[in-house]
This record gives C-alpha cells, sequence and structure tokens, in this order.
C-alpha cells in the first residue's frame, strides 16, 4: 500500500519539493545579502533615536520586492496544498470510480486511506513548514527592525502556525472530496472555507487566545476643532488591539474638552506583550490542528459507515432514463428497457 | 451444494428510493451466473453489496459463506470489475500490474503477466491511452491474478463495441474453465449472457423474479400457441408468464414440470431471450398492478 500511495503522489511530490528547493535558493542568496546588509548598518550600535531610525528605514525597504513576493507565498501554500493534495484524494477516485477498483483490492479501505494520508499530509505540513521557516529567517532583520511579529498579516507568515494551517487545509480538502465527490467543486469549496477559517480565527479568536493587558497614556490635545491624539506608550513589539477614552469626556473638540475641565486625559490601550508571540503561536497551530483531527474524524467514520453510498446511488441513477418515483419506475423503466432489449438484440447476437 | 452468493430479504435504500428490495437469493458455487434486469432494477447495487463497497438497509447477504464486512482476508477472495472497469488513466499498464501485487497477497504475477503479453498490450503504456476494450481486459486482469473464489462483474461489456465484447467474454470463459472460479456477471445484454452463463437471475424492478439453472429453466418452461382460450383454463401446475391474444389465438408462456398433454396446443421450446422478456414483462405489469392498489388505497 505504500507503494500505491507513493506512486500516486509522487510525480505532485516532486514538483512541490522543486518549487521549495527553488524558492530556497532564492531566499538565501537574498537573506544573506539582508543579513549582511543588517550586520554592517552599525544599526546594532547606533546612538541617537534618529540615526536608529534612519538605519532601520533602510532595512526595511531593502528588497521590497522579495518582501512583496515571499508573503503571498506563505499565505497560499496551505491553501494550494488543501485544493491540490487534499481535495483531490477523495474527490478524484470517487469522481473517476477508481475507488471501486482500489477498495476491492485485499486492503481495508481505513488502511488505504490512513496511508494516503500519512504520506500526503506529512509532506504538506512539511512544505509549509519548511517554506514557513524559510521566510522566518529571511524576515529576521526586518522583524528586528519592525517589532511587530504580533501583528496580523506578520505573525501568520512566521514560526510554527504553518504547520496548523496546513494540517487544516489538507484534512479539508480531503472532507470536501468526500462529501462534494467531485475534484474541481472540492477545490473551490476548500478554498472559500479555508480562507474563511483563517480570517474568522485571526480577526475573532487570536485577539482573544489571552486576556489582553491594558496601558493608559496621556493624551496630547489637539488645536481647536481637532480632535486628541493619544500618545501610544512605549509598547516595543506589542500588538495594539483598541484604544478607548477613558471617563465621561470624549476625545474632543475644542468646546468638549471645556465641558470637563481639570480631567486629565487619559486613553486606554488593550494590547498583547511581544512576549506572548510564541505561546500564540502553538495556541493557535493547537486550535488549526484541533479542526484538522476532528475533520479526520469525520473522513475516517464516513469511510466505514457510508462511503461510496452516494456515488453508486448516481451510477444507478444515471442508469435509469426515466428518474420517476417508486411506482412509476416498476412500470416505465420495464417496458421501456424491454424495447431497447430488444433493440439491442441484433448487436449481442453477432 | 455451497453457494458462493447468499442473500436473504437484502433491501438496500438510497434516501427514500429503494433500489433493490426483498432480495432473497442463492447463487450455488462454480456456475458462471447472469443477473439480468432492465437498468435500474438493483444490478448494480446487489454487486455492490456482495463486493462490500455498500451496506445493506435491510437483510442479510453472505459470500463466500462469510456476512460481507470489507475485511481484508475477505476482500482477498473476491474479484471485482466495476462497471466502466475503471483505472487510474495516468498510471501505465506495467504500474496497475504492481498495484495489483502489492495489494493483494495472493497476487499470481505469472498470470497477469501471461494475461497481459496474450493481449499483445504494451506495459509502458499508459492505461489512460487504452482502448475500451484494453482497458476492460486490464481490468479483468486486476481482478482474476488476485486469485479470488468469487469474481463478479458489473456490465464488464457493456460500453464495448461487438468484437471487444466478444473477446472478453471468451477471456472470462477461459478463466471460468481452468481457474475453477465461480462468476456473477450482470449485463442487460440477453445475447451475451446467454453465450457464457449456466446460471440466471433475472432481476426486475428491484426484485429476483426469475433465478435458476439455464437447463432446468429451459427444461420447464414452454410456449403455447393454441386457439384462442383463457388463461385461468390451463391444468394446475401450469403457471402462466406471459400471455397474448389475437382475436383466433392465444400465445402463452407457461411454467411447468409436466409435459403438456393437450393436444390442441402446439408447443414450442423456449430461448433464453424469451425467458428473461417474459419474466421482465410480468415484473413491469406487476408493477403496473401495485402502482393501481395503491392508487386505490390513496
Amino acid at each position: 500500500m505504500i507503494w500505491v500511495a507513493w506512486r500516486q503522489f509522487r510525480t505532485q511530490l516532486v514538483v512541490a519539493l522543486g518549487a521549495v528547493l527553488l524558492l530556497g535558493i532564492v531566499i538565501l542568496v537574498t537573506g544573506l545579502h539582508l543579513r549582511h546588509l543588517y550586520d554592517t548598518s552599525g544599526i546594532r550600535t547606533c546612538d541617537t533615536q534618529a540615526d536608529c531610525q534612519a538605519l532601520g528605514q533602510a532595512i526595511v525597504s531593502h528588497d521590497k520586492l522579495m518582501q512583496n513576493l515571499l508573503g503571498p507565498i506563505l499565505l497560499a501554500v496551505p491553501a494550494l496544498i488543501g485544493m491540490f493534495w487534499g481535495a483531490p484524494l477523495l474527490g478524484r477516485e470517487l469522481e473517476s470510480g477508481t475507488y471501486r477498483l482500489a477498495w476491492t483490492q485485499s486492503v481495508s479501505r481505513t488502511r488505504w486511506l490512513a496511508i494516503k494520508i500519512l504520506l500526503v499530509g506529512t509532506a504538506s505540513v512539511a512544505a509549509a513548514e519548511i517554506v514557513s521557516l524559510m521566510v522566518t529567517w529571511w524576515s529576521s532583520p526586518i522583524d528586528h527592525v519592525n517589532m511587530n511579529r504580533l501583528t496580523p498579516g506578520v505573525f501568520d507568515r512566521r514560526g510554527i502556525v504553518a504547520i496548523g494551517y496546513a494540517a487544516f487545509a489538507f484534512t479539508l480538502g480531503l472532507t470536501a472530496g468526500a462529501v462534494i465527490r467531485r475534484t474541481l467543486p472540492a477545490m473551490a469549496g476548500t478554498l472559500v472555507v479555508f480562507v474563511a477559517a483563517r480570517v474568522l480565527i485571526s480577526d475573532q479568536v487570536r485577539p482573544h487566545l489571552r486576556a489582553a493587558l491594558m496601558l493608559a497614556g496621556p493624551v496630547r490635545r489637539g488645536p481647536i476643532g481637532v480632535p486628541g491624539t493619544g500618545v501610544a506608550p512605549p509598547l516595543p513589539g506589542a500588538w495594539l488591539l483598541s484604544h478607548s477614552t477613558e471617563a465621561k469626556c470624549t476625545i474632543g473638540t475644542g468646546p468638549a474638552v471645556h465641558t470637563c475641565p481639570g480631567t486629565p486625559f487619559r486613553v486606554l490601550y488593550t494590547y498583547q506583550p511581544a512576549s506572548r508571540f510564541w505561546p500564540f503561536q502553538s495556541d493557535e497551530m493547537a486550535i488549526f490542528i484541533g479542526l484538522a483531527l476532528i475533520l479526520l474524524g469525520v473522513c475516517f467514520s464516513w469511510l466505514r459507515s457510508s462511503a461510496p453510498d452516494t456515488s453508486i446511488r448516481n451510477i444507478v441513477r444515471a442508469q435509469e432514463e426515466h428518474p420517476r418515483t417508486d411506482t412509476d419506475n416498476h412500470q416505465q423503466t420495464g417496458t421501456n428497457v424491454l424495447h431497447a432489449l430488444r433493440s439491442e438484440q441484433p448487436r449481442g447476437n453477432q | 451444494m455451497s453457494s458462493v452468493l447468499q442473500a436473504r430479504g437484502l433491501g438496500k435504500r438510497y434516501g427514500r428510493r429503494w433500489a433493490l428490495s426483498d432480495c432473497t437469493l442463492s447463487i450455488p458455487a462454480g456456475c458462471v451466473a447472469g443477473l439480468v434486469g432492465p437498468n435500474g432494477a438493483g444490478k448494480t447495487t446487489l454487486l455492490h453489496l456482495a463486493a462490500g463497497l455498500l451496506k445493506a438497509t435491510v437483510g442479510t447477504i453472505e459470500v463466500l459463506g462469510e456476512s460481507v464486512r470489507g475485511r481484508p482476508e475477505q476482500l482477498a477472495r473476491v474479484g471485482f470489475v466495476a462497471q466502466e472497469t475503471p483505472i487510474y488513466p495516468t498510471l501505465s499498464v506495467a504500474d496497475h500490474l504492481r498495484f495489483g501485487a502489492k495489494l493483494n497477497p495472493s497476487w499470481d504475477d505469472a498470470l497477469a503477466q501471461d494475461r497481459i503479453a496474450g493481449l499483445g498490450l504494451e506495459r509502458r503504456q499508459r492505461a489512460g491511452q487504452l482502448s475500451g476494450g484494453q482497458r476492460a481486459q486490464l481490468a479483468l486482469t486486476l481482478a482474476v491474478a488476485k486469485r479470488p473464489e468469487l469474481l463478479l462483474l458489473d456490465e464488464p461489456v457493456a460500453s464495448l463495441d461487438p468484437l471487444a465484447r466478444r473477446e472478453f467474454l471468451r477471456g472470462l470463459m477461459e478463466i471460468a474453465a481452468d481457474r475453477e472460479v465461480s462468476v456473477v456477471l450482470s449485463s442487460h445484454l440477453v445475447g451475451d449472457l446467454e453465450r457464457v452463463c449456466d446460471y440466471l437471475i433475472v432481476l426486475a424492478a428491484s426484485r429476483v423474479q426469475l433465478a435458476g439453472r439455464v437447463d432446468d429453466l429451459l427444461a420447464t418452461h414452454r410456449r403455447l400457441i393454441g386457439p384462442r382460450r383463457d388463461a385461468s383454463a390451463l391444468p394446475d401446475g401450469q403457471q402462466v408468464i406471459e400471455a397474448s391474444h389475437t382475436d383466433r389465438q392465444s400465445t402463452l408462456l407457461v411454467r411447468t414440470e409436466e409435459p403438456i398433454r393437450d393436444p390442441g396446443w402446439i408447443v414450442e421450446q423456449v430461448s433464453v431471450e424469451d425467458l428473461v422478456l417474459a419474466y421482465m414483462d410480468q415484473a413491469a405489469g406487476a408493477g403496473r398492478e401495485r402502482g393501481r392498489l395503491e392508487a386505490v388505497r390513496r
């Protein structure tokens, strides 16, 4: 069975390996250059804030092309895995009918699926994580300057969350293939659900993984008619979630300020501190791995219970010239096919 | 005699529709059994139930003496050739043989290689480029080389041209003769079944209408032609399957164990095709009758 799984997956695996290798070379060459720039720029030893800012700017704006390239690639990799490795695994077998060949050999279909999942799933997770680690390494000088690893859009492309994304996308594709039973719609479904789940968890769940911290900062009062602005507290690497004025006074225009004289304006900031980067990474990975395990459970229980029912029902349906209700069928198909039989007879007798 | 396939009260429902209901039959070992019936009669469903690809809604089905559960040991004893003979289009012929070898402990590689060589298939050719007949032969080779005790074939020749069909059936006959394997094969082409089968099952309106050895069936059915008379006037033991009347003449197809003694009848032998059509027509009539009853009940 291992050979069979390997034989049916090897072309895709070789293509993926080639792509990862190519990307790796590009990342290595440009990444070494970026590091060299970082090390020799003197940003580690800069004294004044203005100096440091200027040096940092030079690093952050270095090689924008690569930066713009690596971001989407890492977002796309798990989705592509779900679509091209997950969805066809069961979807194509069901669509082309080859499951009837695969599941009537002397191997139980549970084992058949388990070995396929083991091979393709491991490759999925490995491929996504290798790309993620490469991008993390490449971006580390820029991350040092920006101090924004927790920010949505950056957080997703660093560290180990890619493992969770890939596992989820792969099992999502698998399940979609099993449920939809056709490759292309399953691929589309995988993409839609995967993107929706990612957005939902990044927007609605991630900010609340740990209770946010709060910090108050003063308000710099604006000119008359212009709202005052909060002065962000110095929280290097923190992810600012929200800010709001404290007490009854709004960050007001001129007149509003005067309605509460003497009150010191403060803005309350809620944030997640930089030290929570790795706890958040492992939490989010765990969430997606949990989702993946649930989907795996769905797939195996589907496989054991009613797996091919719908597919075979469709075959049976397709055979019927006139799908009707029960009694109609008895009446109609009998006679219709009788005629068909009679007309086919000469061919059969040759 | 032991039976290779035994169903008791077997039924399969897809959603609200019964594709097969109340199916009770027993196919003896060592036969080439033909399963015939109109499209949608439940042939595909019955074979998929036997192959373990479907689970029964009601009733039991036993294959080679054990109930079908999809265990590897049982899968090894049954070969299945599905309708349209699915194969992996991107794998080569040789890959398919290796696929069979890896997935079946009882694989007979010499047999598989011989068959492929005998068929003149190019081993390196992609299976997707094979003709329909070659494809069916490849699928049959896969099913046979695992050395099954029972070979199930679902409409294996339906999509083949007459020449490929004859080749395929000839190959099947050789296998059945050499390997002592029991065969159950479905088709809606009676002519094909007539040539290869020694056991016949007529499935229509999702029920078994007729089952038995072809010789026995032919021996117990007669066509009677004579002056017009009512079918109910026949003696006991003569069961009318099909009756047609013109103004002056009646033609009856009857089932009887006894010889026909009434000199008023011209007695004719029936062919397998006559039998199948008569029973299918009867099933269609019964369906009409049932429909009428249900309409009355409403």
